[in-house]
């Protein structure tokens, strides 16, 4: 039954062109982001002292031109992708895990427990959060692991209460009473049983998260929080460019389009994949 | 109703006093302090201004203080703009930032619900899908970047409007901010009512008014546009928080002396009461709007009123 969940839910996700074009290019600017550096012949915290501020062209080695340092921006920016995307799909992998256990242990437990813990999502939910990642990362520091994990920690909400859905309508399954009657621990039962049946979904809707923790990330680097100098995340580059933006307009363009393109193409993918598999699971 | 009201107005005080509470630790506990900067301090001196601004206290005893000054009304003495109150500051920045804030909330409700209805009435159709990518690309889009790109676009290329800077009554300077934060709480309005729009079309009381002969419009306006503007209701609080997460970055690009600045510069100089006067004030916005919200859905919702 999964199986064809899956295959008629792939099948109606590549037969939308929304959906294969902006897979394409999600796949293209991710192995740019990989691969792309190698090759030019720059490295991007080296600064070349004959090309300060340069132009974007070919007839020197910086396809983008170089900022005020004389650092090569076509390797920058591509880096500083790498960066944002990594940021992305393990803050995502950190707010799934939280969000999983979370609504899993709500939804299966359920009771009193259920409604304590919806009762704290839903106060969580209302609170200026974006205002506590902003101090977490002042207050601990520029560490990238803490940026990583004060992200996560804000995206899981929506989560677990995804997860506490689908874990609802597993409960009562004969394979979930089997598990009991042979008396199997709540924790098992949670891990062995429960996990591996709502994951499929949920990771489907966590796809819509790894484009807004990438937006977060580059907004807490842009604010001088998040990816420190000499390293570099889409955000800061942003933030450099705005600052040169009259003298040297194309420090900004590179990476404002790279981010551009790349949060609206995972917002298309991500909604077609919840449409197709929200159509899926009609049937 | 106003019992209701009420109510949720009691809850949001012990709301109010735990973001307070958390935000006074987690301020706290953060290395370095606020007299940290002027290098070479000779010790009686920081000892002076430490005592001066009541830190040689035990942390509980500064805590009491705090809230008892806050329940008079008081935000406390800056600690880095030495010859001012938070309240001050606040007064002087609240003005800029709730008069572009303001505007675009309005500009993405109002444009935001006329292009979702446009869309859901030509659903399927080229209008439809454009106004539904253009609204993909304002949500992914974030104001930081949208901003710098008009920028470019329309105060260098074309020269129309300033880049950034600040005149008081000036409000050419205020267009591009304006336009930068209303985009995405816009393009969410649009999907959200072309969605919801839709989803009360389908329901008998339409088919019953168009059975009745009522002309579109009437249909529009008298019946369907009130059901289907419950949800976008509900997205108020997250707008009002997109648009002030935004100011804080747009009015640090375009050179506004708004409120935003601080709470970041805030919390890096260890600027205490300032960081706190700046998390009240947000926290109080988005509570407010909460209760708006509330009032919204009874007003919008009849079932909501008769329920309680």
């Amino acid at each position: 039954m999964t199986g064809s969940l899956w295959g008629t839910a792939t099948r109606r996700l590549l037969a939308n062109s929304g959906a294969r074009v902006s897979l394409g290019i999600i796949v293209t600017l991710a192995m740019l982001a990989v691969i792309g550096p190698w090759l030019n012949p720059n490295r991007a915290e080296t600064l070349d002292w004959s090309h300060i501020a340069a132009d974007p062209g070919i007839a020197h080695a910086h396809w983008f031109g170089t900022d005020r340092l004389g650092r090569d921006l076509y390797v920058r920016t591509l880096t500083g992708a790498r960066v944002s995307m990594i940021v992305g799909l393990v803050a995502s992998a950190v707010s799934l895990s939280i969000g999983l256990m979370y609504g899993a242990i709500a939804g299966y437990v359920g009771g009193r427990t259920d409604d304590v813990m919806m009762r704290i999502v839903e106060i969580l939910g209302g609170l200026p959060l974006i205002f506590f990642v902003i101090f977490l990362t002042v207050v601990f520091g520029r560490n990238e692991y803490l940026l990583f994990g004060s992200i996560g920690a804000v995206g899981w909400l929506t989560l677990a209460r995804i997860v506490r859905g689908q874990t609802l309508s597993i409960r009562r399954q004969e394979y979930i009473e089997a598990a009991i009657a042979s008396g199997a621990g709540t924790a098992r039962i949670i891990c062995k049983h429960v996990l591996p049946n709502v994951i499929g979904p949920v990771i489907v809707y966590a796809t819509l998260t790894v484009p807004q923790i990438i937006l977060l990330e580059s907004f807490l680097s842009f604010l001088g929080l998040g990816i420190q100098e000499p390293r570099a995340s889409l955000g800061t580059l942003i933030a450099e460019g705005a600052g040169e933006m009259e003298a040297a307009p194309w420090i900004l363009l590179a990476p404002g389009v790279f981010l551009t393109t790349l949060l609206v193409c995972l917002n298309i993918f991500g909604d077609r994949l919840r449409d197709a598999f929200d159509a899926g699971m009609r049937r | 109703m106003l019992r209701y009201f009420l109510k949720r107005l009691g809850g949001a005080i012990p709301t109010l006093f735990i973001i307070v509470t958390v935000s006074f630790l987690l301020i706290r506990i953060a290395p370095g302090g606020p007299f940290d900067q002027e290098k070479s301090l000779p010790p009686e001196i920081l000892a002076n201004l430490e005592s001066a601004y009541g830190l040689d206290q035990p942390l509980w005893v500064q805590y009491a203080r705090y809230l008892r000054s806050l329940l008079h009304g008081d935000f406390g003495p800056s600690f880095r703009y030495r010859d001012f109150t938070v309240t001050e500051l606040i007064g002087q920045g609240l003005p800029v930032t709730a008069e572009i804030g303001i505007t675009a909330l309005i500009l993405a409700l109002t444009l935001g619900i006329l292009a979702g209805v446009f869309a859901a009435l030509r659903q399927d159709r080229p209008a439809d899908y454009t106004v539904m990518t253009l609204a993909v690309a304002g949500i992914a889009v974030p104001p930081f970047v949208v901003l710098p790109l008009l920028g470019l676009l329309f105060g260098i290329r074309v020269r129309w409007l300033p880049v950034a800077g600040w005149e008081p009554g000036s409000i050419r300077h205020l267009i591009l901010p304006i336009v930068a934060l209303t985009l995405p709480p816009l393009a969410y309005v649009a999907r959200l009512t072309r969605a919801s729009f839709l989803d009360v079309l389908q329901r008998p009381f339409i088919r019953t008014a168009f059975s009745m002969g009522l002309p579109l419009r009437i249909v529009i306006l008298r019946h369907a546009l009130r059901p289907a503007l419950i949800p976008v209701a509900g997205y108020l609080a997250p707008a009002v928080a997109s648009i002030m997460t935004g100011s804080l970055v747009v009015e640090s690009i375009a050179g506004l002396p708004g409120v935003g600045r601080y709470l970041v510069q805030g919390a890096l100089n260890r600027d205490y009461t300032l960081v706190l006067g700046m998390v009240i004030l947000y926290s109080v916005v988005l509570i407010g709007m909460g209760l708006v919200v509330d009032l919204l859905y009874a007003w919008l919702d009849p079932r909501v009123r008769f329920e309680r």
